[in-house]
């Protein structure tokens, strides 16, 4: 298992990042953590011919403070797991980061080149749906914005374009009265999800359901907001019925693909138990908030 | 096709080496076969195992998933570096008491990646050592006497 | 005789090592001139060759051979049958053995069509791909019956069917029980078993002096003997010229004892034809379908009953996976058969098998080697029974255990080892006790109902084993006191990590009168020591262990002859220990053992005819049969009722393995054998396609567990020691791995209420996803 030859561009600053891809175009990859690239390539599964290595630019990394959060795209896990920002503002991604594979893997793997990999299973782009994040796409020529629901576009598939290179992800910050839960079911600690689920539930001043969103992983071709389920529940008080039915809804609604370990059967079952569950969760959580904060 | 090969200066255990190396070489086969520290032993190569786990720049990683040319310029750690000598780590001699070892082959990347998690959580419980060592597979052990071995020099570092 | 070691927990003379990254393995191995080689391995699993063209790949920089079927000549030829089936009277065997390079056909996917050598392995690989092969494809045989039914394609067209055994054995007669039986239980059974997933995949390393005439090969191998007799004959050369090196070897479980494996045939004759050594160490995603398995069985079982619950006979009829060759003969069907039996009075048995050939990898012992499978079975029954009749699943067993007073006990049929399967010794009831308090069983209910009340669903499970252990034929050992004081053991055995440079120091060490650190033990090298078999079926510590016991006394004797000769005294006044031999009573009269080897080896002098130099014996160890461990494993999981997860909340484990050599080691071996079964039940499996792809191989998709999936043991143990070897051990390493799949079942159903439920775990591994499928069914 070793890769087939490649050319090795190193690149000491984002401009010469850019200069590069925008040459090779889809010939090369930007080489980031390289935690899911060189396992593919080992198998051979991927052959670029030319990797970019960014990981030399400090600039991309790094947790910004502002009216949002944002992060530079080669942060990696481990400091976003120690950040305390994160774990103070986005605490559901703080719940999530463990999940992600195992220390070793944390401490190289980075947040963008998760996202740009764009593993339906994986759980960093779910809970970006969930948030509403933003994707800061540039390239030699341009630098622009995308949601990361049009981001994500299929398995492996993003709206990233041969020249551009995912540089930032904004945050926004939930407003008060949230509560957020990522709950998932792995066969082992660490690995991809069965089925995972990203549940945040805003409260209104009347304590009813003011916002909630709904986003999977695991069970569909790119990460998946349940639309309907979601707005089942918006001026609800939270009831458990409420999200049984908003659990039933997300399950209408989810067409899962199977996997070796799981059928699409129990995959739909498994979204199912833990929508139900996180939103529960996120509710209690989020109650817990308003009591704070009064 | 000609290879086109790079020059990099790394630094293994505190001692610095240049050579020139292909892009396309694992940094597990570079620390094995080019610097001759078999220590370092590869299970999987795809990033599952942990049997091939060195620090990089201090921290863990999985040398099977970098390439020697990423190493340039930085500082790496493998377990040939552990003992001072003759005289084993806290870790290493946990290990032996303990029987945390049986084929041996698993060890060297689980004593990188425990050493590191001592390092920060000197007073560790059972399930917090079993959470950090799940990154590291062991087909002999059963990790229990592993589990028992990091405990064991948590609480001797912790005198 | 001192016993400071023998039965210490002595920490390991091998960490050292291992624990500074010091120790040997064999990608270690660094040689001057040495080439690498990869294999290209058939992609589909049944078809007929039309091409494997290599024209390309040599032609690529840095490649210096690549070989076919076709290259190898008169080479080319299928290999040796490496176990022969046991003489079981009225038995089937058609033995198909594989060649190096599949030729004509492929008969499972990873099959070898050719093999490169170049400079390094980047480039090998690189070449791979290079090689352009036509195969024309045929259906492919992957489930049992299928491969059974009339008119499935054939893996082996000359033999007319997919058959590759048949055999029948029994003791006493099944109708009989049948008719006086108050109830017969029948159900169908799959058990599937797994890769042994070593951390260190195979490799070898060969070094052919064409001068000399001599061909060294490291190897991963369990049996280094083996492979050089075997090497020998297959090259014409004499054994001397053919040195098998097993260095530290990562882990081993049973595959590594298979041979020929291709790579050890094509890189010797390889690197003769070059004149280069070369080095092949196989990848994670070759080990998956280039390294032998463990796979399924389909049983159809009976088991007839008296209303109390008293076993009267049982009647199995089980179809075997062999994969597409059967080199390694019954020897895992065989201990299905045999192991299915228990530790349980079974006065009829009836038990019939049939080997399938597949397209699959080849099937050879794992672990367990087919204890499993019939542990499975027999218990399971028991389970079923007991809750039929309403009898308790802990009553339901003791009320069939074999008594104490009933060994050695005849169970009337031949085991693996040729051998008529007599349990040796064994006290069946203290073990099942002693789990049953560990565990907490008689207050289990009310834990169970206290938890339900807090939402939480408890299961409990016992489940209880013997395992045929340290059978023949023999190990030999060379124990000799060297000039500096240290003494050297060497045995033909490979070791893969269980203790063996210890526990037979240990041996030694008493024996001798030194400290354990001062006995250097080295195994697997065929050069060290000519004789031998081979580390399997939980044998090591029994036989090598025995044969090191009996090399040490002679070597006892020795150094008593001539401290005696010495000090002019009698054997009977001195006294051996702290590497000297001294006079009892009288201080400062001793000799160190350097001084005693020097003497044992004059430079002048005359020696009396018929002398031997130095403090040196060289013994044999043989059993004249297995001898019988058994255990109960008991376990408490909770599972999630919804998601069917599952975490194991505790695990007892009390096992009888005789006599223990060393407590620490032993749990080792006991925990880490529990852990893989652990793994079998409810993590590993192989999957497979209806094309006979594997669509698992990688250990991100195959799931051994972690130290979060398995928990910490209680550990107990009960010692009957065995009456057929001096030292009264039986084996260990296999043990734990057997009985966790009955136990999961037990568990699970009994945590989901299955049983009111109607819904019966009937094969393993089980999943949660299984689970899920299993409750959708039942509606």
């Amino acid at each position: 298992m070793k890769p087939a030859s490649f050319k090795y561009i190193l690149a000491r600053t984002l401009d010469d990042a850019l200069a590069a891809k925008t040459e090779h175009g889809d010939e090369a990859r930007f080489l980031a953590g390289g935690q899911s690239l060189v396992p593919t390539m080992n198998f051979r599964l991927a052959q670029p011919a030319i990797l970019i290595d960014i990981n030399p630019i400090a600039a991309l990394s790094g947790v910004r403070d502002g009216a949002s959060i944002r992060i530079g795209a080669l942060t990696r896990y481990r400091m976003l797991e120690a950040d305390p920002l994160i774990a103070a503002r986005q605490p559901i991604l703080r719940e999530a980061l463990p999940h992600i594979a195992h220390p070793q893997i944390r401490n190289r793997g980075t947040l963008g080149g998760n996202l740009a990999h764009a593993d339906p299973a994986s759980e960093m782009p779910a809970i970006m749906l969930a948030l509403g994040a933003r994707m800061r796409l540039q390239s030699a020529a341009n630098d622009r914005w995308v949601d990361a629901n049009d981001f994500f576009v299929s398995a492996m598939e993003t709206a990233l374009r041969p020249d551009e290179m995912l540089t930032e992800i904004d945050i926004p910050d939930s407003p008060p009265g949230t509560g957020t839960c990522f709950m998932e079911v792995a066969r082992r600690q660490g690995d991809f999800a069965q089925a995972g689920v990203a549940a945040i539930v805003t409260l209104g001043a009347d304590g009813k359901c003011g916002g909630v969103r709904l986003a999977f992983c695991g069970v569909a071709e790119r990460p998946f907001h349940a639309d309907a389920a979601a707005q089942s529940l918006i001026g609800g008080d939270g009831s458990d019925d409420s999200f049984r039915q908003a659990a039933e809804l997300a399950m209408a609604a989810l067409n899962p693909p199977g996997s070796t370990h799981a059928s699409a059967g129990y995959q739909r079952h498994l979204a199912g138990v833990l929508a139900r569950r996180a939103l529960t969760t996120a509710h209690a959580r989020a109650t817990t908030e308003v009591r704070r904060d009064h | 096709m000609t290879t086109e090969r790079h020059a990099i200066s790394v630094t293994v255990n505190g001692v610095r080496h240049d050579k020139t190396v292909e892009a396309r070489m694992l940094l597990s086969d570079f620390i094995r076969h080019e610097l001759l520290l078999s220590g370092t032993h590869v299970g999987c190569e795809h990033g599952v195992c942990g049997a091939c786990t060195i620090w990089f720049d201090g921290f863990p990683a999985r040398s099977c998933l970098m390439f020697a040319v990423q190493a340039d310029g930085h500082d790496i750690a493998t377990v040939e570096g552990l003992a001072d000598n003759d005289k084993l780590s806290p870790l290493q001699q946990a290990m032996h008491e303990a029987h945390g070892l049986q084929c041996g082959y698993c060890t060297p990347g689980i004593l990188m990646t425990m050493s590191h998690f001592l390092a920060s959580n000197p007073a560790p419980d059972e399930q917090a050592v079993r959470e950090a060592l799940s990154g590291n597979l062991c087909r002999c052990t059963g990790y229990q006497h592993i589990v028992d071995a990091v405990l064991l020099a948590a609480e001797r570092m912790r005198g | 005789m001192e016993t400071r070691y023998f039965g210490a927990s002595v920490k390991r003379n091998e960490d050292q090592r291992l624990l500074t990254g010091q120790a040997l393995f064999i990608d270690d191995i660094e040689l001057p001139g040495m080439l690498h080689a990869a294999v290209l391995r058939s992609a589909v699993a049944h078809g007929r060759i039309v091409t494997v063209d290599v024209s390309a790949a040599l032609k690529r920089e840095g490649v210096v051979a690549a070989y076919t079927a076709q290259d190898l000549g008169d080479f080319w030829q299928p290999g040796p049958l490496l176990v022969p089936p046991p003489p079981i009277e009225g038995s089937v065997f058609n033995l198909r053995t594989h060649a190096c390079l599949a030729k004509d056909k492929v008969r499972y996917a990873g099959e070898p069509l050719a093999i490169v050598i170049a400079a390094d392995r980047y480039i090998a690989e690189d070449a791979l791909a290079d090689i352009v092969v036509d195969i024309e494809i045929l259906p492919a045989l992957v489930d049992l019956e299928a491969a059974l039914a009339k008119g499935a394609a054939l893996v082996h067209e000359d033999l007319g069917s997919n058959i590759a055994a048949h055999i029948h054995q029994g003791k006493g007669d099944y109708a009989r029980a049948a008719s006086r039986a108050d109830h017969i239980i029948k159900r169908r059974f799959l058990y599937e078993h797994g890769i042994s997933s070593p951390i260190e995949t195979r490799g070898i390393v060969v070094q052919w002096d064409a001068r000399g005439g001599q061909l060294t090969m490291w190897d991963t191998t369990q049996a280094p003997v083996f492979v050089r007799n075997g090497l020998a004959a297959v090259f014409g050369l004499s054994e001397r010229q053919v040195r098998v090196i097993a260095p530290f070897v990562g882990g081993g479980f049973g595959p590594k004892i298979m041979m020929f494996y291709p790579e050890e045939l094509l890189l010797p004759w390889a690197a003769m034809q070059l004149n280069r050594p070369i080095k092949w160490i196989e990848d994670r995603l070759e080990h998956f379908v280039a390294t032998t398995h463990e796979r399924g069985q389909v049983h159809d079982s009976k088991i007839a009953l008296t209303k109390d619950g008293k076993i009267l006979g049982v009647k199995d009829v089980f179809l075997h996976d062999s994969g597409a060759y059967d080199p390694y003969g019954l020897t895992v069907p065989i201990n299905s058969q045999c192991t299915l039996l228990g530790p349980y009075v079974i006065p009829d048995y009836d038990s019939t098998f049939t080997c399938v050939f597949t397209n699959l990898p080849i099937v050879t012992p794992y672990r367990g080697a087919g204890r499993q499978h019939g542990v499975f079975v027999i218990e399971r029954l028991l389970d079923i029974a007991a809750h039929e009749l309403g009898i308790d699943p802990a009553e339901i067993r003791r009320r069939n255990l074999i008594p104490p007073d009933a060994f050695p006990y005849d169970n009337e049929i031949i085991y693996q080892d040729f051998a008529p399967l007599s349990y040796d010794s064994g006290d069946y009831e203290p073990v099942l006790d002693k789990a049953l308090s560990a565990i907490g069983y008689a207050g289990f209910k009310d834990e169970q109902a206290a938890a339900r009340a807090k939402g939480k669903h408890l299961g409990i499970a016992v489940a209880a084993y013997v395992e045929g252990t340290g059978i023949g034929p023999y190990e030999g050992a060379r124990v000799q006191v060297q000039a500096n004081g240290r003494v050297s053991v060497a045995t033909g055995i490979g070791t893969q990590g269980q203790g063996h440079y210890t526990v037979f120091a240990q041996i030694v060490a008493d024996q001798v009168g030194c400290d354990v650190r001062d006995v250097d033990v080295v195994t697997g090298d065929t050069d060290r020591f000519h004789w031998g078999a081979g580390t399997f079926a939980s044998r090591g510590a029994v036989v090598a262990g025995n044969a090191v016991n009996e090399a040490s006394k002679v070597v006892r004797q020795k150094i008593l002859t001539l401290a005696a000769e010495h000090f002019e005294c009698a054997e009977g006044d001195l006294e051996l220990g702290q590497g000297q031999v001294s006079i009892v009573g009288v201080r400062g009269q001793a000799i160190r053992l350097s001084e005693l080897a020097q003497k044992a080896n004059p430079m002048r002098g005359a020696v009396k005819p018929g002398a031997e130099p130095g403090l040196e014996s060289t013994q044999y160890f043989g059993p004249p049969s297995g001898a019988t461990a058994s255990g109960v494993h008991a376990m408490i999981v909770e599972v999630d009722p919804e998601t069917f997860t599952l975490a194991i909340r505790k695990y007892v484990i009390v096992h009888d393995c005789g006599t223990v050599i060393n407590p620490l080691i032993l749990a080792g071996q006991i925990i880490g054998g529990a852990a893989q079964g652990i793994g079998n039940a409810f993590y590993e499996k192989l999957m497979y396609d209806d094309a006979g792809q594997l669509l698992n191989a990688s250990l991100a998709d195959y799931l051994l567990p972690t130290s979060l999936d398995v928990p910490r043991f209680v550990l107990d143990h009960t010692v009957t020691p065995s009456p057929l070897n001096p030292l009264g051990i039986k084996g260990a390493g296999e043990a734990g791995a057997i009985p966790a799949g009955p136990l999961f079942a037990q568990a699970i159903e009994d945590a989901l209420g299955f049983k009111a439920k109607g819904i019966e775990l009937l094969e393993i591994p089980l999943s949660p996803a299984r689970l899920w499928e299993l409750t959708q069914q039942a509606g």
